[in-house]
C-alpha cells in the first residue's frame, strides 16, 4: 500500500492571522476612529476612512461540537462573507459590513438558540474550566453551573441595564485554569477533605521528596505505612490546595461529600478608575447540587442584583464594596461573616482593618 | 448510532433554559460519534455521584513535541470503553481568534476524522481545544493539521500559547499592534513553546490598552499592556455633543477620574495630562471625543498567576514604558535574561512571580542587570530591615586609593 508522502514539519507555528481578516479590517487596520454600541450585542466600529464594521456578539457554550461550528460557518457565509472570530470569553462574533444583515443574522441566531448580547454594561459569557467533562482534579462541574447561572441571568446578557461591567468566572478547583481570581464574581470549586493516601502504590507512582516539597504548609512528611515507603499528612495543616495531588496521583482529594463551591466577589482586571483588584471571599461553601445548583444561581443573582440596585454608574462590584465597606456588604447581602472569611495565609495581616474608618 | 446515546435524565435538565447548552452539543456529537456518547454516559454518572471520573494525567504526545497534548483516561474504562482514552490536543490559534468559514470547516473535517467531534472554542489560555481522542490518533491528527498549517500549542512547564486582544484590527484604543507582537513572539519562541524546559509554565498576554481585555495583568507571567506617554487627544466638538446628548460630564467623567486631573467648564474639556494615570475611564465613556495620545507603546509588567502555590499574584510594573516596534529586540533580550536567571535558580513548579518574591525584586533586577525605578513599587518599603550591601572600615578610603 503506497503511503502518502508528506514532509513532516515541526515548530512551524500558527497560521498568520492576516489571511483570516475580512477585507474591511485589512484596509482599516490601525485606522479605527471610534465605536458605538448600537443595541445589545451589536457594535459598529467606524474607520477614519468612513468604513464601518458591524460586530454581532452571540453566546457560545465554550464546549462546541464540530456540527455547531459548521452551522456558525454557514451563518458567516450567509451574512458576512465567511468572516468570524471568537472572544477571550468564549463568545462568537460575526463581522459584517452590511448593516441590513444584522437583524436577519440575530433572528437566525435566536432560532439556533444563541442569544446575542454581552457588550457594554452587561454580563458577558462566563470564562470557565473543564469540570467533570475532562478534568481529574475538579471539585465541581464547570459547564453545568455556568449553564444554570447564565440561564438565570440571561436578561443581563441580553440587556444593558446594569450600572457597569460585570465579569463572572468559574474555576473547578484552586488550580484556576480560568484564572478567576480577579473577577467581579468568581465561582470556585473547593475540596474540603484532606488527601486519601494510597499507601500501597504511592511509592511506585510518585517521588516522595517531591510530594513533601509540594506542600505549602509543610503538612506532608515521609512515613513508612504498613511496610510501604509513603507519606503522612498532618490534617490540621491541610488547606486543600491539592498541590500534592497535582504532583502525585496517589493523593486524591476529590470527595462527593465535601466538595463544593465558594463565591468570591469584587475583583477586576481593567485599570479603568480603580486599579485591578483580587476577588474576595463572600460565601465559603455551597454543596454541589447538580444538575441545576439552585443555591449557587440564587447566590450569584443575589449579589448581582444587590450591586445593580446600589452601585453608582460605572462602579464595578469591588469599587462599590470598597466605598460602602465590607461589613455593610455582608449585612446587605445577608451573608454571615465567619472565621473562614479571615485570611490566615502569608501576609494575612495586610488584610486586617487597620483604621477606625467604619460605618454603623 | 443514535440508539447508543445513553439515557441522561440529570443532564437533560441542562438542555432547558436560554443559554446555549453544552449537553445539546455533546448530544449532537454523540449522534455520530461513540466517544461523545460515552462521554455523556460518564458525565451523567458524575452528576449522579457528584465526582469526576478521569484518571490523573498520563504522558502522551506527538513526535518531536514535549507538550500540547493532555493525556486523559477514564477511570471507568469497562463501562465507557470509547473514552478509555480521551486526550486533549491544544492547537495554537491564530492571533486575535479570527477565522474564515473555510479554515474552520477544514479543522472540523480533521476532528470528524480523528476525534470526538467536540471542541472548546477556546481554552482559557487561548488555544483551540480538540477535546477527546485516542493515543493512536494523535500523530495522524497532527499530520492533517500541519497540512493546513496549524501547529500545536503549549502545556506543562513550557511557554504557553501567547494570546492577545484584537488590538488594531478592530479597536481604536490599541496602543500597539498586539496581534503582530503575539505572532512574532510565538514564532520566535517555538522551541520554548513545544519543549518544556522551564521550572514551570510561562505566559505572555498582550493587551492593547489599560482596559486589558485579555486579563493580562491577572494571568500572564509577562503582561504587555498598551499605554501612551503624551496627552489624551481631545475633540472638543465631540465632547460638547456628548454633553448636549445628556452625558453628565462632571458626574460621569470627572468624578470618576483617579488622577483628579479633568476640568469641564461647560464648553471646553481640560486634562492635566501630567497627572493622568492612563486608566481609560474618560476615553471609555466618550470614545468619539477622546483618544489615547499619539506617543504610544506599552507598560510591561511581570509575575501574575493563579493561587497555586504561594497565592494569587497580579503582575507588577517592570518597564514603565517601551515603544513596541519590530523586531522587538529589547523585549526579546529582556525575556531571554529573565528566563536564564529563572531557569537557573527557580525551583520546580515555581512561577517567575513567585521566584521574584522569594529572591526579592531588587536582587532579581541585579541578576538581569536592570536598574530599579520608582514605578515598580506601589510605595517604598515600610520596614527598616534593609540588606545594605556595603559598609566602610576606618581605612577603606586609603586602601582604595592605593589599589588604583
Amino acid at each position: 500500500m503506497a503511503e502518502e508522502k508528506v514532509e513532516r514539519r515541526t515548530d512551524f507555528g500558527p497560521p498568520h492571522y492576516e489571511q483570516f481578516l475580512p477585507p474591511v479590517i485589512k484596509s482599516n487596520y490601525g485606522k479605527w476612529d471610534f465605536h458605538e454600541i448600537l443595541k445589545p450585542g451589536v457594535m459598529v466600529h467606524v474607520s477614519e476612512s468612513g468604513d464601518k464594521l458591524y460586530t454581532v456578539r452571540a453566546a457560545s457554550g465554550r464546549m462546541v461540537s464540530i456540527d455547531k461550528i459548521r452551522i456558525y460557518c454557514d451563518l458567516a457565509d450567509k451574512y458576512c462573507d465567511g468572516y468570524l472570530r471568537f472572544t477571550s470569553r468564549h463568545n462568537i462574533e460575526f463581522l459584517l459590513t452590511k448593516e441590513e444583515n444584522v437583524d436577519p443574522l440575530i433572528a437566525d441566531l435566536a432560532e439556533l438558540g444563541h442569544p446575542v448580547g454581552g457588550v457594554g454594561n452587561a454580563i458577558s459569557s462566563i470564562v470557565h474550566t473543564q469540570g467533570w467533562i475532562h478534568c481529574h482534579s475538579a471539585a465541581t462541574d464547570a459547564s453545568g453551573i455556568v449553564k444554570c447561572v447564565m440561564d438565570d441571568l440571561i436578561e443581563y446578557f441580553e440587556g444593558t441595564k446594569l450600572p457597569g461591567k460585570i465579569r463572572i468566572a468559574l474555576a473547578c478547583c484552586l488550580n484556576m485554569c480560568g484564572a478567576v481570581h480577579c473577577s467581579d464574581i468568581a465561582i470556585l470549586g473547593i475540596h474540603r477533605r484532606p488527601p486519601r493516601i494510597e499507601h500501597d502504590r504511592l511509592n511506585k507512582m510518585c517521588e516522595i521528596p517531591n510530594v513533601v516539597a509540594s506542600c505549602p504548609t509543610a503538612a506532608i512528611r515521609p512515613a513508612e505505612v504498613e511496610g510501604n515507603p509513603s507519606v503522612e499528612v498532618l490534617e490540621e495543616r491541610c488547606m486543600f490546595c491539592a498541590n500534592c495531588y497535582t504532583v502525585c496521583p496517589s493523593m486524591p482529594l476529590n470527595d462527593p461529600l465535601n466538595d463544593g463551591v465558594s463565591i468570591w466577589v469584587g475583583g477586576k482586571v481593567s485599570n479603568a478608575r480603580h486599579e485591578p483588584m483580587f476577588s474576595k471571599l463572600a460565601i465559603p461553601f455551597i454543596p454541589n447540587n447538580p444538575p441545576r445548583w439552585p443555591e449557587v444561581t440564587q447566590a450569584v443573582r443575589g449579589i448581582v442584583e444587590l450591586w445593580a440596585a446600589n452601585a453608582n454608574k460605572y462602579e464595578r462590584i469591588g469599587e462599590w464594596i470598597e466605598r460602602i465597606g465590607w461589613p455593610k456588604f455582608f449585612k446587605m447581602a445577608g451573608i454571615e461573616f465567619q472565621k473562614e472569611h479571615i485570611d490566615d495565609f502569608k501576609h494575612a495581616g495586610l488584610t486586617y482593618k487597620r483604621s477606625t474608618h467604619l460605618t454603623f | 448510532m443514535a440508539d447508543n446515546i445513553p439515557k441522561t435524565p440529570l443532564l437533560d435538565e441542562l438542555e432547558k433554559g436560554k443559554w446555549p447548552s453544552f449537553v445539546t452539543e455533546i448530544k449532537m456529537a454523540a449522534e455520530k460519534n461513540p466517544m461523545a456518547a460515552d462521554l455523556l454516559g460518564q458525565l451523567e454518572q458524575s452528576y449522579r455521584e457528584k465526582i469526576g471520573h478521569w484518571k490523573h494525567g498520563g504522558i502522551v504526545g506527538v513526535m518531536g513535541y514535549g507538550g500540547g497534548v493532555i493525556g486523559r483516561y477514564s477511570d471507568l474504562p469497562k463501562e465507557y470503553p470509547n473514552i478509555s482514552h480521551f486526550h486533549t490536543m491544544r492547537i495554537n490559534h491564530p492571533a486575535g481568534w479570527y477565522y474564515t468559514s473555510d479554515i474552520l470547516r477544514k479543522i472540523c473535517d480533521i476532528w470528524e476524522k480523528h476525534g470526538s467531534r467536540l471542541t472548546n472554542m477556546h481554552g482559557s489560555t487561548g488555544d483551540i481545544i480538540l477535546l477527546g481522542t485516542r493515543t493512536e490518533e494523535l500523530e495522524p491528527t497532527f499530520s492533517d493539521l500541519q497540512k493546513i498549517d496549524f501547529d500545536i500549542g503549549g502545556s506543562g512547564s513550557d511557554l504557553r500559547t501567547p494570546s492577545c486582544c484584537c488590538g488594531m484590527s478592530r479597536c481604536e484604543w490599541a496602543c500597539y499592534d498586539t496581534m503582530a507582537l503575539t505572532y512574532d513572539l510565538t514564532m520566535h519562541y517555538q522551541d520554548e513553546l513545544h519543549r518544556p524546559a522551564f521550572p514551570y509554565k510561562f505566559k505572555f498576554k498582550m493587551s492593547g490598552c489599560p482596559n486589558d481585555c485579555v486579563a493580562s495583568i491577572a494571568r500572564a507571567d509577562m503582561s504587555i499592556i498598551g499605554t501612551w506617554r503624551d496627552s489624551i487627544q481631545i475633540n472638543q466638538d465631540a465632547v460638547r455633543e456628548y454633553a448636549d446628548r445628556g452625558l453628565d460630564i462632571k458626574a460621569d467623567v470627572i468624578a470618576n477620574c483617579p488622577g483628579k486631573c479633568i476640568d469641564w467648564d461647560g464648553k471646553e474639556l481640560h486634562i492635566d495630562n501630567s497627572f493622568c494615570k492612563r486608566c481609560m475611564h474618560c476615553i471609555n465613556v466618550m470614545p468619539k471625543a477622546l483618544k489615547p495620545g499619539k506617543d504610544r507603546g506599552a507598560t510591561i509588567l511581570i509575575g501574575s498567576k493563579a493561587p497555586i502555590i504561594e497565592g494569587a499574584f497580579l503582575s507588577s510594573v517592570f518597564l514603565p514604558f517601551i515603544k513596541i516596534e519590530p523586531p522587538y529586540t529589547q523585549i526579546k533580550d529582556m525575556v531571554d535574561k529573565i528566563w536564564d536567571v529563572w531557569c537557573e535558580e527557580g525551583k520546580n513548579r515555581e512561577r517567575v512571580g513567585e521566584f521574584i518574591q522569594r529572591v526579592g525584586l531588587g536582587n532579581f533586577l541585579d541578576a538581569i542587570e536592570m536598574e530599579p525605578v520608582a514605578e515598580m513599587v506601589a510605595h517604598p518599603r515600610e520596614n527598616p530591615y534593609v540588606f545594605y550591601e556595603e559598609y566602610f572600615e576606618e581605612d577603606d578610603g586609603e586602601e582604595e586609593e592605593e589599589s588604583e
